[in-house]
């Protein structure tokens, strides 16, 4: 079968599986949600061994970042689920008294997830518990580029869930390519810009919503007067803790002081050492870099002329095991590489300015990152970097941890990408909210009809203009006689 | 950036790149500002009534009756609901921070904090800001509402906009690109006349948001040129919008209904709206009696020719006049038919089962023609409109309960509304918006000032509580420590940690 042929057939079987009306009923899509939960509970260690072979992925980060993130959002979508699917009553108003509204969440009917290689078990059930709470019929595209979880999960997903309307399609950039020509009602993707973009312009032949869940260069601002050793913690956790660096909302780089970066920089190796030891390339902690192209990649980052001789901390790197390990650089210049495309590796430039609030300019004079994080004690500052930073998430005095919230909408703006999901948001992600409007026999609006005379228009207004007087003449059928 | 007529010649980078420095500069963001911005529209609103009502009588032949109705009156009022709750729609909304889980191995409920405790303590809430530069594109035969109603939103939502308001109702335009800089703040709200071409130039350039009204064909366009951006779009585009009309056993029902019907297509733009009724469905024994009752209500409401709008123009007289080409088409024609390419005004005309493969009843009629399709039982129409594409807005006309409940759960459609039609189009209190092919995103209300915003997560800790645990190197026991706080299960977890040191 062609590609063509069996993204088409996917696409139909889907559609009629979806129009029997199964995924509908409250009880299939919880049944599918325990499945899912069963398969992160029971699956872990076969799960956390798929995440070692494709990045080396430390357990801790696999069952932390990966599978407890999957079962709490099962959990909370169990939990949430008759809530979310019953209809809200809404105020009618008295333009069309008298009147019920109330708004019902549908869902958009056969969606497709494409997943990223990073997190490629979460970033794969998430979006699709999202998709499942809202009642559709869902193809999951795993991330070729990690391939043992893209094929434990083809293998595992119909053993614990329905195959007609839950399906895995593995693959690479052309089955990809196939999915996409074909007409969904919804496409969420994760990854980066570029495939974002033809995502889009895929989707709009269909015109299809799409969710872009992108990434950006994160920045970190310093400022003075904070804990410096659970600020380099923190730091270190969201960085090299999370996929050595290899996450969207990973601290990218570090804009403080010049008065405080060598504190900064001293705290921040100590910590690294107690952290991955002396001979971090032996740390079982750290996730290896996921293929040769992005070590090649992250490595030329390094090797630029203007850029190498400012490594500080680290910069070793080992090409047969893929492992580059955490790397400190100390005011790069601003048209570097490595300060004009997302790092998405455990290389961390620390740039210098003069006032703290210089940091702000030179974030703004960047794309809009998915998170901006900020250490300080100085409300002023906190205050100033919300109201004037524009990101996916603003994130004071912490970093990454902000996902784990159900109830805080994780999504990007502008170059970081569009829509939001996590908890109710990925219900909403994968729902048309549709207005219902029921109006009754009684109360017949003369005045709204031809043939208009000076006398209708002005009831007509004074009702708009939410006159008393005007709405009781309307509803009792004025004015009388004539038409 | 140089004149208008200037910038159209440059391809309008220089509008652009004034607009986003404006916006940068954070004047759009103050609330004062927007508060004003949205009073500046209300008194457009007030005191160029009149020339309002001119101008949409000469693009569309539109009663002043209706032009306030449908949109000066509707309008207002939304501006001032727009007004009245902006400050509270923007500002910062707690994400709730307690959670109430009932984890399967427990036996009792257990209070928890919403993040974790690797997260805990923290303050988690949701700030609205702006997107930034906003593009809306209007259309013509609602041409100040399809306008006005998305500008009160982004206004709302702090935004800088340019407007560029459909070239087929020139009046319209030019009334707008006089007056908008006469009432609000010329600097931040742009308005650009012009046709496609300038909508393409437009659309090569990155904006924060563009919203679409129109035809899919443009839709498509417009979503292809704004992938290259990854500019996020919202498209309100056009549907065949079905009324569905049960056997109603009263009279007084009948006459109601059929009032409403054709207000619903023939008062509202000569049935040149989105949301005007394309076609009935009706039990073919109920057939004959409603059009009895159609024939005698319409000669009674449009006693002169001006209570109807007249057709946009040639090219839209044209098309409708080719739906009745085929002579299978044409034969079925039970009321009116009479159409005058000199006023290019078509009188209510009435059809009863054309054939469904024709194109009258596959394309979007946009004009004052009524196809009446009769099925056997009314339920069949379910049926009927599953596998047809999800109009804008579906249509029922019925007291019976249970109709409704599958007419709501059976199908999909931007709205449903029960026993009325059009009127959904004037709420603030419900979403506007397409799904499937009639579009995506939704406005109106406090939906305008969301489809311009952007909800931003915030998350603040302070550097007083740390978990250990959270960090490597890693090991059994702080695994045990993590697996105990992921579940929830504190009080393992706090027994563990009094035996540790921080």
């Amino acid at each position: 079968l062609t590609a063509t042929a069996m993204a088409a057939a996917v696409a139909e079987q889907l559609r009629e599986s979806f129009a029997t009306g199964r995924t509908r009923p409250a009880a299939w899509r919880e049944a599918q949600l325990r499945g899912l939960l069963r398969m992160a509970t029971e699956m872990e260690a076969e799960i956390c061994d798929a995440l070692r072979e494709d990045l080396a992925k430390p357990v801790t980060e696999s069952y932390v970042h990966e599978i407890s993130l999957v079962k709490s959002s099962c959990k909370f979508a169990l939990k949430n689920l008759k809530k979310w699917m019953k209809p809200k009553k809404v105020p009618a108003g008295v333009l069309t008294f008298p009147s019920t509204a109330r708004i019902a969440a549908e869902p958009l009917g056969v969606v497709l997830v494409i997943s990223a290689w990073n997190y490629p078990f979460l970033l794969s059930m998430d979006p699709v518990v999202g998709a499942i709470a809202a009642g559709n019929a869902v193809v999951l595209k795993p991330s070729e580029v990690a391939p043992a979880t893209s094929s434990l999960l083809a293998e595992l997903l119909p053993r614990f869930v329905d195959s007609s309307c839950i399906k895995v399609v593995e693959g690479g950039v052309s089955e990809t390519s196939e999915l996409l020509e074909q007409k969904w009602d919804k496409i969420f993707y994760t990854g980066n810009g570029k495939v974002g973009r033809v995502v889009l312009s895929l989707a709009a032949k269909h015109l299809t919503p799409v969710a872009l869940e992108l990434g950006g260069k994160c920045p970190v601002v310093v400022d003075s007067n904070v804990d410096l050793h659970v600020a380099a913690k923190r730091i270190a956790a969201g960085k090299w803790g999370c996929n050595n660096g290899q996450a969207c909302v990973s601290p990218d780089f570090i804009i403080t002081t010049k008065s405080l970066a060598p504190k900064l920089l001293e705290t921040l190796e100590k910590v690294l050492q107690k952290f991955y030891g002396y001979d971090p390339l032996q740390s079982p902690d750290l996730s290896r870099i996921v293929n040769s192209n992005h070590f090649k990649r992250l490595r030329s980052l390094m090797d630029e002329e203007k850029v190498k001789d400012k490594i500080v901390f680290g910069g070793q790197s080992d090409e047969m095991q893929l492992k580059i390990t955490p790397t400190l650089l100390m005011d790069v210049p601003l048209d570097s590489a490595i300060m004009k495309e997302e790092i998405f590796g455990p290389l961390l430039p620390i740039i210098t300015v003069d006032k703290i609030h210089e940091s702000f300019a030179l974030i703004n004079s960047m794309t809009k990152p998915l998170a901006a994080y900020l250490f300080t004690k100085d409300s002023k500052l906190k205050y100033q970097f919300e109201n004037g930073i524009s990101a996916g998430a603003t994130i004071i005095n912490d970093t990454s941890i902000h996902l784990t919230n159900p109830h805080l909408p994780f999504g990007g703006v502008g170059e970081s990408g569009m829509g939001a999901y996590h908890g109710t948001f990925s219900f909403d992600a994968f729902s048309h909210k549709k207005a219902i409007l029921a109006r009754f026999f009684i109360g017949e609006v003369k005045a709204r009809y031809p043939p208009y005379t000076p006398a209708k228009l002005s009831i007509v207004k004074g009702v708009l203009k939410g006159n008393l007087a005007s709405m009781i003449q309307a509803i009792l059928g004025f004015p009388r006689g004539g038409a | 950036m140089g004149s208008l007529a200037e910038e159209r010649a440059l391809g309008y980078g220089g509008l652009v790149s004034d607009l986003r420095e404006v916006y940068e500069s954070g004047r759009t963001k103050d609330l004062e500002w927007r508060q004003s911005q949205l009073r500046g529209l209300l008194r457009l609103l007030r005191e160029k009534e009149e020339e309002i009502f001119d101008v949409l009588c000469e693009d569309l032949g539109k009663h002043r009756g209706e032009s306030f109705r449908d949109e000066v009156g509707s309008l207002a009022k939304s501006v001032e609901d727009k007004l009245q709750n902006f400050k509270k729609w923007a500002a910062p909304e707690k994400a709730s921070s307690l959670l109430r889980l009932i984890d399967s191995d427990c036996s009792q409920p257990v209070y928890l904090a919403a993040t974790p405790l690797v997260a805990f303590p923290a303050t988690a809430f949701v700030m609205p800001e702006p997107l930034g530069v906003v593009l809306i594109f209007s259309c013509w035969n609602l041409p100040i509402g399809l306008t006005l109603e998305p500008l009160s939103g982004a206004l709302a939502a702090g935004n800088a906009v340019v407007v560029k308001p459909s070239e087929l109702a020139p009046s319209t335009a030019a009334f707008l690109a006089a007056n908008l800089p006469k009432y609000l703040d010329s600097k931040a709200v742009k308005v650009v006349e012009g046709g496609p071409d300038v909508g393409e130039k437009l659309m090569e350039h990155r904006w924060d948001k563009v919203l679409f009204t129109g035809s899919s064909r443009v839709g498509r366009l417009i979503m292809t040129k704004a992938a290259k951006h990854l500019t996020p779009v919202a498209l309100e585009l056009g549907s065949k919008c079905p009324c569905i009309v049960d056997w109603l056993d009263s009279n007084r029902d009948s006459q109601v209904a059929v009032n409403r019907i054709i207000a619903a297509k023939w008062g509202t733009c000569a049935g040149q709206a989105c949301i005007a009724i394309d076609y009935v469905l009706v039990e073919e024994e109920f057939a004959p009696i409603l059009i009895e009752l159609f024939k005698s209500t319409l000669k009674r409401f449009f006693t002169k020719p001006e209570f109807m709008a007249r057709i946009l123009n040639k090219k839209h007289f044209q098309r409708l006049n080719d739906l009745l080409d085929d002579p299978k088409v044409a034969s079925t024609v039970v009321h009116g038919g009479y159409f005058n390419a000199k006023t290019l005004s078509i009188e209510p005309t009435i059809l009863l089962n054309p054939p469904l493969d024709s194109d009258i009843m596959t394309e979007e009629i946009f004009g004052p023609l009524l196809p009446i399709i009769t099925v056997k039982k009314i339920e069949d129409s379910i049926k009927f409109l599953k596998s047809r594409p999800k109009p804008l807005a579906i249509y029922g006309f019925t007291r019976n309960e249970k109709l409704k409940r599958r007419i709501i759960e059976e199908t999909s459609s931007g709205s449903v509304t029960f026993n009325d039609a059009i009127v959904q189009y004037g709420m603030d209190s419900i979403p506007f918006g397409g799904v499937g092919a009639s579009g995506f995103g939704q406005y109106h209300g406090k939906y305008s000032f969301e489809m311009f915003s952007h909800k931003k997560a915030v998350l603040k800790r302070s550097f007083l509580i740390e978990f250990m645990f959270r960090y490597p190197p890693w090991d059994d026991s702080k695994i045990g420590l993590l697996r105990h706080a992921f579940r929830y299960d504190y009080i393992s977890l706090f027994l563990a940690l009094l035996g540790l040191r921080r």
